[in-house]
């Protein structure tokens, strides 16, 4: 059953301000049930795609259609729908510090839905024990670790078990366990859900074990795209630089400055 | 801090707050005389209001009987009119007198009514015929002086 | 050559200050369409009551300590001034006169609006600016829950409410002050006292319009903090200057509305 992707970028540039552009003629299909990963260096734009994505922003040029939609024609009630279908983990979790795990999970459902308090009940406890943290739900966000407070925010946006689900770099500072914990989870919960999943990160290693296709971007610009196997087996220099980690490549080592000796002061005085 | 707590403390500091409102309104303010008495009004003529103010008191034998309304200068007759709204449990005879009165020696300036004889009352709209007006302080100086004038001259008759 | 530099340096300082006025102009009209989207967006706050009273405990059950005591203060310390200086006209008699307008026209309304800017509006802006720096909002919004309506709202509805009660309160505890003092500690007629006071105060002129006062005060600290703390920049040095903002700009708002309202029902007005 081929159907449509479920986001389409076609040329989209976007800048958070005119002069500087950050996205420049980005083109990405992400196909429907895949895991698919944007990767690259910090400030190359693939946070910002994510939010074009989220339709947070609107690019400047090109379209985005998410879900079958453009998002540039959505109104605020359009745009809440779609974002209704859609479940997003932030770099931190951006757990609600004043409601409990419980509580924190429960949100989506009490905004959205109607539905009676014991099925919620049984509804949270659902999405925690998928992360296993259903013994935790009576504790606050304060009281969590970095990995504990992920897994929370992770329920959360599964809470109304959505098409699509973006991870906006989820393995940041986090330790081994935990790192190995979410990796699986984002397998497991996209595959049961029958779910889309997009996953913005430069954890590289950890990411080709799980992802179906990737996406390299560089200076605003998709440079490479394929399947794990053409990634690892890939001879683009920046690829290479990127996934085995060297020091020289493309991106040099050193930041643009004069001349060392002028700046030891080493020219005849 | 859960729920019921919170709603306890909310309705106890909105139950006070209530509280020290009406504890303003009633022991602070004049709540318990006149707010929301029914009034009538009636309407009087002055030569000279002095510095009688909107909502200066109408008192007769000193006590509050109602607040003036309202001051016009009526440009015909070249005269003040004074709108008074009088509490309707009080009522007064046609022939009432209206005096412009000063309470203590400098203080602020009410009106005094002293009743009259006639057996008709004064209903909504009428007029108060006879009127004292306020007292300024040149004229009586001037008069002061006239009659001192004046009384230096009698013994030359 | 020294003159063009000069000239250039002032120009740049005009530059720099026509922009800087410029961009707090612009800035008042975001705020004002800020306000006019949350007003039209209280729906959910007024629904969801549960969540403006859970405000109303932030706002003003908690900043209730700080109003009642520095009410006591400020109406024992009115007692003392004033029995000083009446004393010597031989009015001591109207000390009750001279607390209860100070605090029902004046001082009741402004201290307790400064002291609530102070405490529940500084808390306000550093709450939600956190929210914002931690992605709170974001998530909100991702979750397509309008975090105007589910945060801001609540806000605003529980501080407009609280502030005329709180200023009430200061008024009343700081004649409560001034009874202390000027009857029991100096030893002025407990009947004068009152007497003279209800002959004075006036319910539509004086606590009407204090109320009216507190209530104008209410509605601007509370727009400011909300404002600042949902346009504050999303880091810690970000929140801290919201927050410093919404205090310095509350007060002078505070005082500024003060003047006006005062002018307008306290002086001129008909003969």
């Amino acid at each position: 059953m081929q159907q449509s992707p479920i986001v389409e970028i076609e040329n989209v540039s976007f800048g958070y301000e005119a002069a500087r552009p950050v996205l420049r003629e980005v083109t990405l299909a992400i196909p429907r049930g895949a895991v698919v990963g944007i990767m690259g260096q910090s400030g190359c734009g693939k946070t910002t795609l994510l939010r074009i994505i989220m339709a947070a922003y609107q690019p400047s040029a090109g379209s985005a259609r998410v879900l079958g939609e453009a998002t540039s024609r959505l109104d605020r009630e359009g745009l809440y729908r779609m974002r209704r279908k859609m479940g997003m983990l932030f770099q931190f979790g951006a757990l609600f510090t004043d409601m409990s795990v419980y509580d924190n999970v429960a949100f989506p459902l009490h905004e959205h839905t109607t539905l009676p308090e014991e099925l919620m009940h049984d509804l949270v406890m659902l999405k925690l024990q998928a992360v296993g943290l259903r013994g935790a739900a009576h504790l606050m966000p304060a009281e969590l670790s970095g990995g504990m407070a992920r897994r929370v925010a992770l329920a959360r946006s599964i809470a109304l078990d959505p098409q699509l689900i973006l991870y906006d770099e989820p393995f940041t500072g986090l330790d081994p366990i935990s790192f190995g914990v979410i990796v699986r989870l984002i397998r497991e919960l996209n595959d049961s859900l029958g779910a889309t999943s997009i996953i913005v990160t430069h954890d590289v290693q950890e990411a080709l074990g799980v992802v179906d296709y990737v996406y390299f971007m560089a200076a605003g610009r998709v440079i490479a795209q394929g399947t794990p196997e053409d990634i690892r087996a890939s001879g683009e220099p920046f690829v290479r630089q990127f996934v085995n980690g060297m020091r020289e490549g493309p991106v040099p080592f050193h930041y643009p400055a004069p001349e060392y000796g002028a700046d030891l002061e080493l020219t005849g005085s | 801090m859960n729920r019921s707590t919170i709603d306890l403390w909310v309705g106890v500091f909105v139950v006070a707050g209530i509280a020290g409102l009406l504890f303003l309104a009633l022991k602070v303010g004049n709540l318990a005389s006149f707010s929301t008495n029914e009034t009538y009004q009636v309407q009087a003529r002055f030569a000279n209001i002095g510095g009688l103010k909107v909502r200066a008191p109408i008192k007769s034998a000193g006590v509050v009987v109602g607040r003036v309304a309202d001051i016009r200068f009526d440009n015909e007759i070249y005269e003040a009119i004074v709108l008074m709204n009088l509490d309707y449990s009080y009522q007064f005879p046609r022939d009432t007198t209206a005096k412009i009165l000063t309470s203590g020696i400098l203080g602020e300036q009410y009106i005094g009514l002293e009743a009259g004889g006639d057996g008709v009352m004064l209903k909504q709209g009428d007029r108060l015929r006879l009127t004292q007006s306020a007292v300024v302080l040149e004229n009586l100086i001037s008069q002061f002086l006239f009659n001192k004038a004046a009384e230096s001259k009698e013994p030359a008759k | 050559m020294q003159f063009a530099q000069w000239r250039e340096h002032a120009r740049g300082r005009l530059e720099r200050l026509g922009s800087g006025v410029t961009s707090q102009v612009w800035r008042i009209g975001f705020a004002s369409r800020f306000l006019a989207y949350l007003v039209m967006h209280s729906g959910t706050a007024l629904r969801r009551f549960r969540l403006t009273i859970a405000e109303i405990y932030f706002a003003g059950v908690l900043s209730l300590i700080i109003i009642l005591v520095s009410g006591l203060f400020v109406g024992m310390v009115l007692a003392l001034q004033g029995y000083e200086t009446l004393q010597r006209f031989g009015a001591s008699e109207s000390l009750g006169v001279l607390v209860a307008l100070s605090l029902v026209r004046e001082l009741g309304p402004v201290v307790a609006g400064l002291l609530f800017a102070s405490r529940a509006g500084s808390a306000i802006t550093a709450e939600i600016g956190l929210m914002k720096a931690t992605e709170q909002i974001s998530a909100m919004e991702m979750m397509a829950v309008d975090p105007i309506a589910r945060v801001v709202a609540p806000r605003f509805w529980g501080g407009v409410l609280s502030m005329p009660l709180l200023a009430a309160l200061f008024s009343a505890m700081g004649i409560f002050g001034g009874y202390l003092v000027g009857v029991q500690l100096i030893g002025v007629d407990a009947g004068a006292f009152w007497s003279q006071m209800q002959a004075a105060v006036d319910l539509r002129n004086d606590i009407m319009n204090g109320v009216i006062k507190s209530v104008v005060f209410g509605v601007a600290v509370t727009w400011i903090s909300v404002f600042e703390g949902y346009d504050a920049v999303p880091t810690a040095e970000g929140v801290s200057r919201a927050t410093t903002r919404t205090v310095v700009t509350s007060s002078l708002a505070i005082l500024a509305l003060d003047f006006v309202l005062t002018a307008l029902m306290f002086t001129g007005g008909k003969q």
